[in-house]
């Protein structure tokens, strides 16, 4: 019995965060349910606890590479630093919401016991080394997302993003679902290197057909083109602290999947989904470079960014190798770290009790408010890759990548489409300093501000210590270089 | 030699300035004056220790001096120094620095914010000339397109917008070319270093050469500029403040030329040599077009800035000269060309500030209330044209005898420029300075104030000496002008070699 208990226990054991965090959250759920009034503050500050404590049994679990459950779920260095990437920006988010659905008057304990049912979906797509795993915690990531979209009942807007995520989501979804069939009915096998064994034979056209289908389902959770029609509407529709949530964690644990997905299942067939990925990349970044220059609101501009940057991001997965993959890490880790900061600020422009979003409103914020148009204004720059500020090194480690793989048409499209939105972000940059001041917007709550700074001097300070995001990069890609 | 990081305290030392400015609190009279002050100080600060730096250098030696290597990222590393090329244009901005500070006493919008982009794009400019890692460099040859954006957005005239916009864009397309063919040139060599690439003669293949070479001229022409990507320039310049004009023209233009001496000869010869008929015709077209379209010019910091591009046609036709004359002259004609044009915003800005103007017609007879001020642009117009006697000529004049040795024709054409040159700009002297002072408006203008004279005054003394003595700033450059032409040379047969023994392959 006693053999049996410690079977059982070393079976269970690399799963122990993912567990954790769903007793966390089902109990943080109770608390909601049984105790409905003045908990909403408890349940997010539990929320903010239960992710460290969960990121600290992430660092706890080891190093090397460790699977369970018959081999659909491991844990390795890309998942450790993918998870810890995702708690961070759950966590970050959870406190950014506070003030907001206080000012909104949507305060609900649900909305952190969403949050943390996300993350937990997100952290099974990270772990899961078989396409089951990842349906399920693709699934329980969305289904958390949708809701969390639709937040704000009470505003059109809000629930019309939620429906539309939710249409389209299920549409990828199902997109991806009959892809995993497919691979599974030529290949034979669900788990990752089950497939890619099954491929060393030779390539077979119905397992391609569903990698592409695969990779559709994929491309819709990190808006690529010409899966990021849901996008702009999502974001703008959305309540602000839960856009910025959706720009960065999801994001992260989807782009973890697809370098998972393309290295470990398909390494085979790399000159198949190569194009696929390539088509992708240039489709993006050029779609979101022109589209963005049209924007007025800035959470519809920050969609079209982030398009831009998954964009981006891409040209490293293409270009794969020990340099493209670390390129592809680093840049997300750079831009979960600005688009965080970027938000922070955007949530916190308020005036008369209402939230501004209309770029032109900014007008002049750099005379009224000094300190937010600067934040937003460094933000902007490194959005946009200028140098001296983060986000640069993040484009010019995967162009590196991209020269090094002989992507040159690639890279040149990718350095011209960021010269096209390198204007949109100037001209946010342009109405808060060059224009005439409209009246200031409230000054920032503490935990906004804190974000906020903690983010400007990232940008602007990256450059003096770089050694230790390179690194985190250098030690998640390990897994699938070998 | 020295032993403390003294490049290094050149460029960041402004940016400690910058953050003591930073903590100035309030905006009344008191504070101002400690902005203005601390700025000036800064500036004055790190020009007398780049003074230590032209004591401490030894103009002889071979390869770089003042070097600093520190790890970085590991693909790209912290290594600074300077040589004879980079050394007058660190002197140059150091120089100058002080006197746009002093220029903009009277700047009221914005105080603070003003002072601290000036220093920010100080310790840009000389990041520029003292980096020795290719990425190095293009980090500060791009940063410097925020604050010179900040600076034409925020502070300037009346289509600054537009100007901004134009100057960040037409700059940032340009140079993300050359970053890839910086990245290029990384995996072919293994090394960013810039001292290790040009350790030994250029091996790139001739074709990559060409390539690599129109990325890098993509990049340079926009911020020489080169006719005809040279439309952002007079925007830029009539729209900037004067400060910013005298930091556009007399400095962000050089690193223009700069790059070509560093990059373009040494590490593509082949290719530089390949294309240097393009460059010989967008240059004389520049001179010649460029000063015609001078000469037509109502507004008087816009017929400056088309002279600008005139002058710099001579920098880009003596520098593909390939020959002595050829780059020694347009290494003077650059630092000339920075004491004089950043003189004439200056004294555009005199008037400036007293008439808030720049219509050429809105002046006339200003030598009957201002015979100081007349003397003064006397002095550079006819360095401007290019009289002997001023540092004008020597640059100009080495430069065409450097491209006649390669091209007649091209030096035919280019010294019709230095005719028309004269012809702009005194016609525009005989218009603002001449004639009867007719306006009431400027019946009471006041001469230059002393420290208007004394922003003017280093540069005119310079402008004569370097006329006089020219060889006192070639001593300078000379031995690192032979060892790059040396490189450009080795470069060539080396490629020559290549050819010969592919064409005797059976």
């Amino acid at each position: 019995m006693e053999h049996d208990g410690m079977s059982m226990w070393s079976t269970f054991a690399p799963a122990l965060p993912e567990m954790v965090l769903a007793v966390i959250s089902m109990g943080l759920l109770m608390l909601g349910v049984f105790f409905r009034h003045r908990t909403v503050e408890l349940v997010n500050t539990l929320a903010v606890v239960g992710l460290a404590v969960v990121a600290v049994l992430v660092l706890m679990s080891g190093s090397g590479t460790v699977e369970a459950f018959g081999g659909v779920f491991v844990v390795d260095a890309l998942a450790r630093v993918m998870k810890l990437l995702v708690l961070f920006a759950t966590a970050v988010a959870i406190i950014m919401s506070v003030q907001f659905l206080r000012w909104e008057r949507i305060e609900r304990f649900e909305y952190a016991v969403l949050m943390l049912l996300a993350a937990l979906g997100m952290m099974v797509m990270i772990s899961a080394n078989g396409l089951i795993a990842l349906y399920l915690g693709l699934e329980l990531q969305s289904l958390a997302l949708y809701v969390l979209a639709a937040m704000n009942r009470e505003s059109g807007r809000s629930s019309e993003a939620g429906m539309k995520y939710f249409v389209l989501g299920a549409l990828a979804s199902g997109l991806m679902l009959y892809g995993a069939s497919l691979i599974y009915g030529f290949a034979g096998a669900t788990t990752y290197a089950a497939i890619a064994e099954a491929l060393k034979g030779g390539e077979n056209i119905g397992v391609i057909v569903g990698l592409v289908f695969l990779l559709a389902g994929l491309a819709f959770k990190i808006s690529a083109v010409p899966f990021h029609m849901w996008t702009p509407d999502v974001y703008e529709g959305a309540p602000t602290p839960v856009t910025a949530f959706f720009s960065a964690a999801p994001k992260l644990a989807a782009m973890a999947v697809i370098l998972r997905v393309l290295y470990e299942a398909f390494p085979g067939v790399s000159d198949q989904w190569r194009q696929v990925v390539v088509f992708m990349a240039i489709a993006s970044m050029l779609l979101a470079a022109f589209a963005g220059v049209v924007q007025k609101n800035i959470k519809r501009l920050l969609a079209y960014s982030s398009i831009g940057h998954m964009g981006f991001a891409l040209i490293g997965v293409a270009a794969g190798g020990p340099e493209g993959l670390r390129a592809t890490v680093f840049y997300l880790i750079i831009y979960l770290l600005l688009t965080i900061g970027t938000f922070a600020i955007v949530i916190a422009m308020r005036r008369d009790g209402r939230a501004v979003e209309e770029i032109e409103d900014f007008a002049g914020l750099a005379s009224t408010n000094p300190g937010m148009a600067f934040g937003l204004g460094a933000m902007m720059f490194a959005l946009a890759g200028i140098p001296w500020l983060a986000g640069f090194f993040a484009k010019y480690f995967v162009l590196v990548a991209a020269i090094r793989a002989d992507l040159v048409v690639l890279a040149i499209i990718g350095v011209l489409a960021s010269v096209v939105a390198a204007f949109y972000y100037l001209r946010v940059v342009k109405v808060m300093y060059f224009d005439e001041p409209k009246g200031a917007v409230s000054a920032m709550p503490f935990e906004l501000k804190l974000v906020a700074t903690l983010s400007v001097v990232f940008a602007l300070a990256y450059v003096i210590w770089p050694q230790p995001i390179v690194q985190m990069a250098q030690a998640a890609i390990r897994p699938l270089i070998q | 030699m020295t032993d403390w990081p003294i490049l290094s305290v050149i460029t960041f030392l402004p940016l400690i300035g910058a953050l003591f400015i930073l903590v100035i609190r309030g905006d009344d009279e008191v504070a101002r004056r400690n902005m203005r002050a601390t700025a000036l100080f800064t500036t004055l600060f790190t020009f007398a220790i780049s003074l230590l730096l032209l004591a401490g250098f030894d103009p002889d030696a071979a390869g770089f001096q003042f070097e600093e290597r520190r790890t970085w990222f590991g693909l790209m590393n912290y290594h600074v120094g300077v040589d004879g090329i980079s050394l007058p244009f660190v002197l140059l901005t150091t120089f100058l620095m002080p006197g746009v500070i002093l220029a903009s006493w009277n700047v009221k919008k914005r105080l603070k914010e003003y002072l601290i982009a000036f220093l920010v794009l100080q310790t840009l400019m000389v990041g520029v000339f003292v980096a020795l890692d290719l990425v190095l460099f293009y980090l500060f040859f791009e940063g410097a397109l925020i604050p010179m954006f900040l600076i034409i957005g925020i502070w300037g005239g009346a289509r600054r917008i537009y100007a901004s916009f134009k100057f960040f864009l037409y700059t940032l397309a340009g140079s993300v070319l050359m970053l890839l063919a910086m990245i290029v040139i990384y995996w072919q060599t293994g090394t960013t270093d810039i001292a290790q690439i040009l350790s030994s003669p250029s091996t790139l293949p001739v074709d990559l050469q060409k390539w690599l070479w129109l990325a890098f001229f993509a990049s340079f022409a926009v911020k020489m500029p080169m006719w005809p990507v040279h439309t952002w320039l007079p925007d830029a310049h009539v729209e900037a403040p004067t400060a910013g004009s005298v930091v556009l023209a007399a400095i962000l233009l050089k690193m223009g030329g700069y790059g070509f001496l560093r990059f373009s000869l040494p590490m593509f010869p082949a290719a530089s040599e390949f294309f240097a008929p393009l460059v010989f015709v967008l240059s004389v077209v520049a001179i010649i077009y460029t000063s015609l379209v001078a000469m037509v010019q109502e507004d008087i910091k816009k017929l400056i800035a088309y002279s600008s591009v005139a002058h710099m046609g001579f920098v880009t036709m003596g520098i593909f000269a390939l020959n002595k004359q050829g780059v020694d002259g347009a290494m003077f004609v650059m630092i000339s060309h920075g004491l004089v044009s950043g003189a004439l915003f200056l004294i555009v800005g005199v008037i400036y500030d007293r008439m808030h103007t720049r219509e050429i017609a809105a002046y006339g007879g200003l030598v009957h209330r201002m015979p100081l001020y007349a003397f003064i642009f006397m002095l550079f117009t006819m360095a401007n044209v290019g009289l002997p006697g001023t540092s004008g000529f020597v640059g100009e004049f080495l430069a065409l005898t450097g491209a006649f040795v390669t091209n007649t024709w091209v030096a035919f054409f280019a010294t019709t420029g230095v005719i028309l040159s004269a012809a702009y700009a005194l016609y525009l002297y005989r218009r603002v300075i001449f004639g009867p002072l007719q306006k009431r408006e400027l019946k009471q203008i006041a001469d230059m104030n002393w420290r208007e004279a004394a922003v003017l005054l280093p540069l005119a003394v310079l402008t004569i000496w370097f006329g006089v003595q020219p060889g006192a700033v070639i001593s300078l450059y000379d031995n690192a002008v032979n060892t790059l032409l040396g490189q450009v040379s080795a470069g060539l047969e080396l490629a020559n070699g290549v050819v010969k023994e592919a064409a005797a392959r059976p």
